[in-house]
């Protein structure tokens, strides 16, 4: 695969605030990629840089080999998905997808197959003199896409279109997005904050945290292989607790030694070791690795979310079982199901369900979208 | 109509009571007045011959080469207004419309500096208004002596029509920057990236996205500047020296001539012309705002 886009060591500062700080990426030709992060982490300002809307303070933008720093955007064979679409609300849904090609002096009749090819890949066929004003949010999210793919760019860049969606749409957008790519196969640079979303679109996640790059890997990557504190908790629901790595395959954590896969430590090397909730079993309590007492039962639908304290350190376990709060349980964890990461400047910020609550959670990922 | 709400749409008529009270002393029965003056006459016996007198009046006027001709006296002062009117509305516009864009683009605080720097001389009383601006256009005025100074030599500028526009430019103007200022400043940002995204260069950008959609602002601007500048008196009285009369100077001076059934008549004439005016501006708003679409 050839590498498309390329931004070699950008740094970039917004009134003496770093957003982006010596970041270095390569994109390859015909992949879906997503940059995500929580708001704040420099995503969108990554987006703007390749469309050409920001310029890096240092560091180079190349395309296809050759330096686009001070290229405009117009100039750029690249084209944008706008998070609230920026259809132009006086023209009509026909119009606002012609409206690159006018501008390029494409033959009339032209214009009206390729407005009408794209039209059909989005659904849209029949809308074309709506007024894009009376459309509704799923719609003129596909003539958003329609609009920006017209042109036949060569990459295109998405920033956050499903954030507006309800559910269920998203999820059909989703699926939408991921078969327009293949079929055209353009390259997709993808922003969202949604874990969910990138691991379930993408063939490269790219993980970003306050202006730097924290992860990249594909889907299982990054899932299953975090590189630190930060991309476990992120992306899944993680138990991280301190261990000592005792040698390779061996680790000590909340009082037990664990056989484990990993290896590559330097002896009694002080690390962070992540357990998905997922990969824990519950057994009686004198059959358990580790044993605590439930605190509380959280009925999801598919699952139980169970949180169990253990020493003091809250755990979190999804299980289909049902235990009762207060019932003393024993936990058995397998060999791969555990997962070692070096220590970070991350450590012991995240991963304890000490003072977890659903309503909690979702209180404060609105809060920092509307502080966005 | 059920009980409740027939109370509330009685709520409703008395709270506005007050405001239609309001508009029909000072708007309606006003102008049931001008019209009712119009077509009398001084012993208040209807008669069209006031509405006549303006279509057929003449007077004798020197022709460029000096010859005299008999022409109609009021509706050349029409065809002068609506010229000077155009002329200034034209003006304020390509004056206005890059300043309220650079405005509405500018930080909030510069934004709140030059509105407020643009809405200051409106508190001013016109009349001292116009004086200034006579003092600065002299033939030893302001601008003269500057200009001499410079070694430039003078300009005779007060008594032209040059004059007058200058002056009904410089008291309209912020009735033309106020109205596109607050649409581009409620214009989306990123339909000016999406245009620049999807190929325009910053011109393509001006002409199919930024200008389209700051249409209404263009016509409330031109309404608001067209209409006072065609009835504009006394600008062109101190200004031009007396040479350029106008509509507004007709009525005022048939007005203290106590010829009040002529004023009136030429007043009613000029307010059907406006609100014919103003309905065709209406329609085109209407069909260029959002009008891509059949709706």
């Amino acid at each position: 695969m050839d590498k498309i886009i390329e931004l070699k060591n950008i740094t970039k500062s917004f009134d003496g605030e770093v957003v982006l700080d010596n970041i270095s990426l390569d994109i390859y030709d015909n992949e879906f990629i997503t940059l995500l992060g929580p708001s704040g982490c420099g995503k969108t300002t990554t987006l703007r840089l390749i469309g050409g809307f920001e310029t890096p303070d240092s560091g180079d933008v190349l395309f296809m080999g050759q330096r686009i720093n001070d290229v405009p955007p117009h100039k750029r064979n690249v084209n944008t998905v706008f998070q609230r679409y920026a259809l132009f609300p006086h023209l009509n849904v026909f119009e606002n997808v012609a409206f690159p090609l006018r501008e390029r002096k494409v033959p009339r009749d032209e214009i009206e197959q390729r407005v009408g090819e794209m039209l059909a890949m989005v659904a849209l066929k029949g809308f074309e003199h709506r007024a894009v004003t009376s459309l509704s949010g799923g719609q003129q999210q596909r003539v958003a896409i329609a609009r920006a793919l017209v042109g036949r760019p060569r990459v295109l860049l998405l920033d956050e279109p499903l954030a507006a969606l309800d559910l269920k749409l998203r999820k059909d957008m989703q699926q939408e997005l991921k078969n327009i790519q293949k079929a055209t196969g353009i390259t997709f640079v993808f922003v969202t904050h949604d874990q969910e979303e990138a691991l379930s679109m993408s063939d490269t996640i790219v993980v970003m945290s306050e202006g730097r790059i924290q992860q990249i890997g594909s889907s299982q990557d990054v899932y299953n292989e975090p590189k630190n504190a930060f991309v476990a908790d992120f992306i899944g629901e993680s138990n991280i607790v301190d261990g000592v790595m005792l040698a390779d395959k061996s680790v000590s954590f909340s009082g037990h030694t664990f056989v484990c896969v990993d290896g590559g430590f330097a002896p009694n090397e002080p690390v962070d070791v992540v357990v998905r909730p997922e990969d824990v079993d519950i057994v009686p309590e004198d059959k358990g690795m580790l044993r605590g007492v439930v605190t509380s039962v959280t009925f999801m639908g598919v699952h139980y979310e169970v949180i169990v304290d253990i020493g003091g350190f809250k755990w979190m376990i999804q299980t289909t079982d049902f235990v009762d709060v207060d019932e003393h349980i024993g936990l058995f964890i397998e060999p791969d199901a555990i997962h070692i990461m070096k220590k970070s400047q991350y450590s012991g910020l995240y991963g304890d369900y000490a003072s977890f609550s659903n309503e909690f959670d979702e209180l404060s990922d609105a809060e920092s979208e509307a502080a966005e | 109509m059920t009980k409740k709400s027939s109370r509330s749409s009685l709520v409703t008529g008395l709270a506005g009571g007050p405001y239609e009270l309001w508009a029909v002393i000072f708007i309606l029965v006003p102008l049931g007045f001008v019209a009712y003056y119009a077509f009398t006459d001084n012993n208040f016996r209807f008669t069209t011959a006031n509405i006549a007198r303006f279509f057929t009046d003449t007077s004798a006027a020197m022709g460029a080469g000096g010859e005299t001709a008999m022409v109609r006296t009021y509706l050349v002062i029409s065809w002068r207004s609506i010229k000077l009117a155009l002329i200034s509305t034209v003006v304020c516009l390509l004056l206005g419309y890059p300043l309220a864009y650079i405005i509405s683009r500018a930080g909030a605080r510069t934004q709140k500096t030059m509105m407020t720097l643009i809405m200051i001389p409106m508190w001013m009383n016109f009349l001292i208004r116009t004086y200034a601006w006579m003092t600065i256009l002299q033939d030893t005025g302001i601008l003269n002596n500057f200009l001499s100074a410079l070694g430039l030599g003078r300009v005779h500028i007060i008594g032209t029509e040059t004059a007058v526009i200058i002056g009904m430019v410089y008291d309209y103007l912020p009735y033309m920057i106020l109205p596109l200022y607050s649409i581009m400043a409620k214009m989306d940002v990123k339909l000016i990236e999406a245009a620049r995204d999807l190929g325009c260069a910053p011109a393509g950008v001006l002409r199919r996205v930024i200008l389209p959609l700051s249409m209404p602002g263009v016509v409330n601007g031109i309404t608001m500047v067209l209409i006072p500048s065609i009835s504009t008196f006394y600008i062109s009285q101190k200004l031009g020296d007396g040479m350029f009369f106008l509509l507004g100077d007709a009525i005022e001076g048939q007005y203290v001539a106590n010829n009040l059934h002529f004023a009136a008549a030429i007043a009613f004439i000029l307010m059907v012309a406006l609100l014919a005016a103003m309905a065709v501006m209406r329609r085109l708003t209407d069909k260029y705002t959002y009008g891509g679409a059949d709706r």
